[in-house]
């Protein structure tokens, strides 16, 4: 059985490189592994927390999560698909259309 | 109340806004149609006027007839009360008359800058406002037509006046505003202090101030009020100033309009709404009142004689005739009342006719200045001087044309004012009033030399200056006839006036 | 106050029920001359000439009346309702007002027919018959006036006819400055005229003459009243009678055409203020003061007058200043009291044929010699028969000689002064009657005597003009004899107050006057019988120049009254009207300007200044803040991080 704090440092860990990977990588695809980093260490979160607390609602939000985070890559790589094509770049430092 | 005396007011009043709205609303470019429309509409609403004249009850003594009232504006007791007496009579018919000439008098002279179609709606707007202020027995009704008069006037000043026209046309609505916003409040302080339920009614509040209804201390304030809202409309000295601009600018319209017709409206204010609703008052301020009458008097003769400028003579010489009128007002007497009405008619149809005239002359000579026409006038064109001598002589009072009647009998009122009043005082007034009329007859006769008689000056030898044209004869034959008529029978006026007079003053100051 | 008043003599009135006829018939006159007189053969003089015809005719009827008897008769009818007071209008004739008819209406003819030839090619003939016409009616309508007002009418009507007719020529500038004069200075006595008609009527409560002599006669009037009464009503008569100190315009009205002269400066206008004296005589009676106002202001003006007559050139003038002295002698007559009336009356009557025929007969010679001036005439005798004939009729009448017009009249006047003890004014008649006889005697020998002067060739005037000069010389050899004591003297029957006098004839008197007339006749004949360039009378030195300057009184008025006002006076109150009280409203304007522009500054500033600020701060903040929206998503999510762990801080934290 693994301990929490174990499983609650780990989770920590790949959030922090989730974080990094969304706020440093500048290839759009990259940043997208990097959210799903993110999700996944809440997964780890959710289900650490729910084998801790006996309880299975953690483990069906974890699911939900997974299921949420699959439709979001297919829609995030569509957006980066269609970027590529009226751009001719997935560098997110240059997609900033959106601004003053 | 029934048939056609309830709306026959009404009717002649509002025909003339209502044909100014149809001639706003024709297509650019039918100036003709507007002139038509224009004499149609005056000559209509003179029929009526002269109906309603016809149709009156000269017997009855006093008393309100072809009277409408019915609520306006409840929140405020405001009525639609209006009626006719002997009084208003002689001024609505007047007011009529001289907008209906006028209208004809536009078929031919529309000054610059043209835009007839405008010129012509101003005119019947105004002949609105002038009607209704004689006619209107609610104070908010008063007011409103009273300000009515205001607009159409400062743009008939403003827009077809001559050079100075803008500071004329503003002095002109200031000045008169300015008064007026003190009537208005002396207006709310009846309403406020007058019977319960408050009121505006005119009948009603002369009703309640002969049963002495109103504190003499609050008289006294709220006289002050309306006497400068009148005062400054009539004009009296010293709020005279806006009166010679006013008129040296405006159009010859206008100028016969407002000599005619809207200087009344102040002394029919005292007539109506001052003397009979504050009696202790008029007393009180009577002196003051034939004070700067009599000033008038000798001021404005003094200043005819200084002036170069034809108009602004004329226009002046209205203010020493409106001294005369003032002087009978202020003796407070069934005989100087009478007198003041007289004289408001007179001078309506005298001094509108002088102001025809000089528009005419200011038509051919393009000059209005004394020196610049040099005389001569009886020679280049005989009618157009004889016109202007019969009317000029009628002005300085002789007996026998119009002028005569109101001039006279405001100083035989002055002789002996009404009962508390300074006989010595009004004396002195009467004094001053005669020598007046000797001023007058010296700058009438100075200027009838310097324009009429003599030879032609070489300058306009060679010009052409028309006669009288046909026109000027249809506008201006029913003025020179009533002046003459006038004079030799007054009683078409005093018949009009007396017993409405005897009943305000047997109300107000009998009682 | 009662409307109508009955008339004395309710039944048979007669011709007298006429009066309004006789008074309209010229008024109507004039107007269809001025509107159709054009159009007719005779440019509107035939108008003219048959409704003062007449007019006249009825006037001998109404006479008529009298002579066989008959009482005044009033009529009274409202005119208008005018407040307490009602304004009548009606008649009232007796014999006064019958004698002054027929005078009006003969000479008014007389001038009518002789202008046709006087003013024959006159540019504006129409016009002056139309005036005429007018100042006929008006002055008949004075004298048929039953009421103060009515009579007023009249008074300002023919003010205003004299004015007309005075500047008839007025492409001259110095005919219509006259003109004006004369209506001024007229006017000027108008002005306590009417005050004195008001202080009647308000104090009589009625401005109905027969009333107010009842009145009056009846006591219910106080001394002070009528006093001032009588004082204020002789200024009329002062201005209009051109009596000292405003009979300054009567000379200079001269300037009108000469028959004008002879109908409203001789015989009828100016006697107006003696006709007033008459006709309210019992106001003056009874108020004793003021007789010897009036005798004071006659016999100043008598004599002054007599001694200006001496030294004018213009032989108008002459008869100018003759008649300013006549009038003060018809004044001077009535100031006697009752015993004056009848006489002073009685020389107004004669006066008005005289004078009348005296002013045509030069009319005639100026129309001859087409100059003013005697300096310019002389020995037109031959020449022009009928009117020296005539003239020298007239002459002799006013100076006096027996049997003629003047002498009954103007005799009467003298003896009654003395009669009554009025020595001064006795005197100065006297002495007035050698004067009057002089410049008369000078002016006929200047005239009609002597080498002629002038230019061209004078001949003697049309039939039109020299049959009203016959008519009027017969009147003047005649009418005296109404007056003779001889004759029974019917005129004081038909004119008078009270009980009509009939006082003896007193050869003693009669015999004193003519000798004084021909004192002044013989003085005259010794200075002028022959011409001489030099007027002989300059040898009075300084009084000489004083008479030429007429005392100063016209220079002290222009100087002292008319330059002042008319240009100093009215130039200082045009000046307070533009600078004080246009000041004062532009003030007002200037203060409601500046007041608004401190307005429009604190408005400006402060209360949209807080608005605006508020605007500006938040515009500025979003500038600064804009730089944030970089459009970079890392960014945002960086910040996004940082507020998180932020919260997490705060939520640990606190």
């Amino acid at each position: 059985m693994i301990r929490l704090p174990l499983a609650l440092l780990f989770s920590a860990a790949l959030f922090s490189v989730g974080v990094y990977g969304v706020l440093a990588r500048r290839n759009a695809v990259m940043v997208l592994m990097a959210i799903e980093l993110m999700l996944n260490a809440v997964n780890v979160n959710l289900v650490a927390f729910s084998q801790q607390l006996g309880q299975l609602v953690g483990q069906v939000f974890a699911l939900f999560v997974i299921a949420v985070a699959a439709a979001e890559v297919g829609i995030g790589l569509a957006i980066v698909i269609l970027l590529y094509r009226n751009r001719e770049t997935i560098n997110v430092d240059e997609v900033n259309l959106l601004r003053w | 109340m029934s048939g056609w005396e309830s709306w026959a007011i009404t009717v002649a009043v509002f025909l003339p806004a209502v044909g100014a709205l149809v001639i706003a609303a024709l297509p650019r470019g039918r100036d003709r149609a507007a002139r038509a429309l224009g004499v149609v509409c005056t000559g209509a609403a003179l029929a009526v006027a002269t109906a309603i004249a016809l149709g009156f009850d000269y017997g009855a003594r006093g008393g309100l007839q072809f009277e409408v009232d019915v609520p306006w504006i409840s929140a405020i007791n405001a009525r639609y009360h209006v009626g006719i007496d002997g009084i208003s009579l002689p001024l609505f018919v007047l007011t009529f008359l001289l907008s209906f000439l006028c209208a004809i008098y536009s078929w031919r002279f529309v000054p610059s800058p043209g835009r007839t179609k405008a010129f012509i709606a101003l005119q019947l707007l105004l002949e609105t406002g002038m009607a209704g202020t004689f006619i209107a027995f609610d104070l908010i009704l008063f007011f409103v037509f009273w300000e009515l008069v205001l607009v159409p006037m400062y743009f008939l000043i403003g827009i077809w006046g001559s050079a100075n026209r803008e500071y004329a046309a503003i002095k002109f609505f200031l000045y008169t505003l300015f008064g007026s916003v003190f009537m208005l409040l002396g207006f709310l302080g009846m309403f406020f202090r007058g019977p319960e339920p408050h009121t505006f009614d005119i009948v009603r509040l002369t009703e309640f101030a002969s049963q002495g209804g109103f504190s003499r201390g609050f008289q006294l304030v709220v006289f002050a009020a309306v006497f400068l809202g009148f005062a400054i409309k009539v004009p009296m000295w010293p709020f005279h100033t806006w009166l010679p601009d006013a008129h040296t600018e405006a159009p010859t319209v206008g100028s016969v309009l407002l000599a005619g017709i809207l200087l009344k409206m102040g002394t029919y204010g005292f007539v109506r709404i001052a003397l009979p609703i504050l009696p202790d008052a008029a007393v009180a301020w009577a002196p003051w009142i034939g004070a700067l009458a009599a000033v008038a008097i000798l001021y404005a003769a003094l200043a005819c004689l200084a002036q170069r400028d034809l108009k602004r003579l004329i226009a002046f010489s209205s203010v020493g005739h409106m001294g005369f009128v003032m002087l009978g007002i202020a003796t407070l007497t069934d005989v100087g009342i009478n007198a003041a009405i007289f004289g408001m008619v007179a001078h309506g149809v005298i001094t509108g006719m002088l102001f025809f005239w000089i528009g005419s002359v200011y038509d051919r000579y393009h000059t209005r200045l004394i020196a610049d026409i040099g005389g001569g006038l009886l020679q280049k064109a005989p009618r157009l001087g004889t016109v202007f001598g019969y009317v000029a002589i009628a002005s300085l009072g002789l007996p026998g044309l119009a002028g005569f009647w109101g001039e006279v009998m405001a100083l035989l009122s002055a002789f002996r004012p009404a009962e508390g009043l300074d006989v010595g005082l009004f004396r002195a007034f009467m004094v001053t009033g005669g020598v007046g009329t000797v001023l007058t007859a010296g700058y009438f006769l100075w200027t009838i030399q310097r324009v009429n008689l003599g030879t032609v000056p070489d300058r306009w030898r060679e010009e052409a200056i028309p006669d009288v044209l046909p026109v000027e004869w249809l506008a201006w034959a029913p003025l020179l006839v009533l002046i003459l008529t006038l004079g030799v029978f007054p009683r078409l006026v005093f018949g009009m006036t007396d017993e409405a007079v005897r009943a305000l003053t047997a109300l107000v100051l009998g009682a | 106050m009662v409307a109508a008043s009955a008339p004395v003599a309710a039944a048979g009135t007669g011709v007298a029920g006429l009066t309004w006829l006789l008074v309209l018939l010229p008024l109507v006159a004039s107007l269809l001359i001025v509107f159709l007189g054009r159009r007719m053969p005779a440019r509107g003089a035939e108008l003219g000439i048959a409704a003062v015809a007449a007019s006249f005719l009825l006037s001998l009827a109404t006479l008529w009346r009298v002579v066989q008897g008959a009482g005044p008769v009033e009529r009274s009818f409202t005119w208008a309702p005018i407040g307490s007071f009602t304004l009548q209008v009606g008649w009232y004739v007796d014999g006064l007002a019958a004698v002054m008819f027929v005078m009006i209406g003969l000479v008014s003819l007389c001038v009518h027919v002789y202008s046709l030839g006087y003013m024959q090619g006159d540019a504006r003939f129409t016009w002056f018959y139309a005036a005429l016409a007018l100042f006929t009616g008006s002055m008949l309508n004075l004298v048929a006036a039953n009421n103060l007002f009515q009579l007023l009418v009249g008074w300002e009507l023919v003010g205003i006819c004299s004015y007309l007719l005075i500047g008839h020529w007025w492409e001259e500038h110095v005919n219509s400055s006259s003109a004006i004069k004369a209506f001024i200075t007229t006017k000027t006595g108008d002005v306590p005229f009417i005050f004195g008609i008001f202080t009647l009527v308000v104090t009589t409560g009625t401005s109905n003459i027969p009333r107010i002599a009842e009145a009056v006669e009846h006591g219910e009037l106080g001394r002070g009243v009528l006093v001032a009464a009588a004082l204020l009503l002789f200024g009329g008569a002062i201005g209009k009678s051109a009596q000292f100190p405003l009979h300054v315009w009567l000379p200079d009205a001269m300037a009108g055409p000469t028959p004008v002269s002879a109908l409203i400066h001789a015989a009828t206008m100016v006697v107006a203020g003696v006709y007033l004296v008459g006709r309210m005589f019992g106001v003056f009676a009874a108020a004793p003061g003021a007789m010897g106002v009036v005798s004071t202001i006659a016999g100043i003006t008598m004599l002054i007058a007599a001694l200006l007559a001496m030294v004018q050139d213009d032989i108008k003038r002459v008869l100018a200043y003759s008649t300013v002295s006549q009038l003060a002698y018809m004044l001077a007559g009535l100031s006697l009291g009752e015993a004056g009336y009848t006489p002073g009356l009685f020389h107004m009557f004669t006066h008005a044929f005289f004078k009348a025929l005296l002013f045509l007969g030069a009319g005639s010679v100026i129309h001859a010699v087409h100059s003013n001036n005697m300096s310019e005439m002389g020995g037109l005798r031959k020449v022009m028969p009928v009117t020296f004939w005539t003239f020298l009729i007239g002459s002799a009448a006013l100076a006096g000689i027996p049997p003629l017009a003047g002498f009954w009249s103007k005799d009467e006047i003298i003896t009654t002064a003395f009669r009554t003890g009025n020595m001064a004014l006795w005197a100065t008649a006297m002495l007035t009657a050698v004067l009057t006889a002089f410049y008369m005697s000078r002016a006929v020998l200047l005239t009609f005597f002597g080498p002629f002067r002038g230019h061209g060739h004078p001949h003697e005037s049309p039939a039109v003009m020299t049959a009203p000069l016959v008519v009027l010389a017969a009147g003047s050899v005649l009418v005296g004899f109404l007056g003779a004591p001889q004759l029974d003297a019917v005129f004081a029957d038909w004119v008078h107050v009270g009980e009509a006098h009939h006082e003896p004839f007193s050869y003693g008197f009669a015999a004193i006057s003519v000798a004084g007339a021909l004192l002044g006749i013989a003085a005259g004949y010794r200075l002028y019988a022959r011409w001489r360039e030099r007027e002989p009378l300059r040898a009075l030195g300084p009084a000489y120049t004083l008479l030429e300057r007429k005392y100063f009184l016209d220079d002290l008025y222009w100087v002292g009254i008319v330059r002042p006002v008319r240009d100093r006076v009215s130039a200082a109150v045009d000046w307070s009207n533009r600078v004080i009280l246009d000041g004062i409203v532009h003030a007002f304007a200037r203060a409601a300007r500046g007041l608004s522009r401190a307005i429009d500054l604190v408005d400006a500033r402060a209360i949209d200044g807080a608005v605006n600020g508020l605007a500006h701060t938040t515009g500025f903040s979003g500038g600064i803040l804009r730089y944030i929206q970089s459009g970079n998503v890392q960014r945002y999510a960086a910040f996004l991080f940082t507020g998180v762990i932020v919260l997490a801080i705060v939520f640990t934290r606190f």
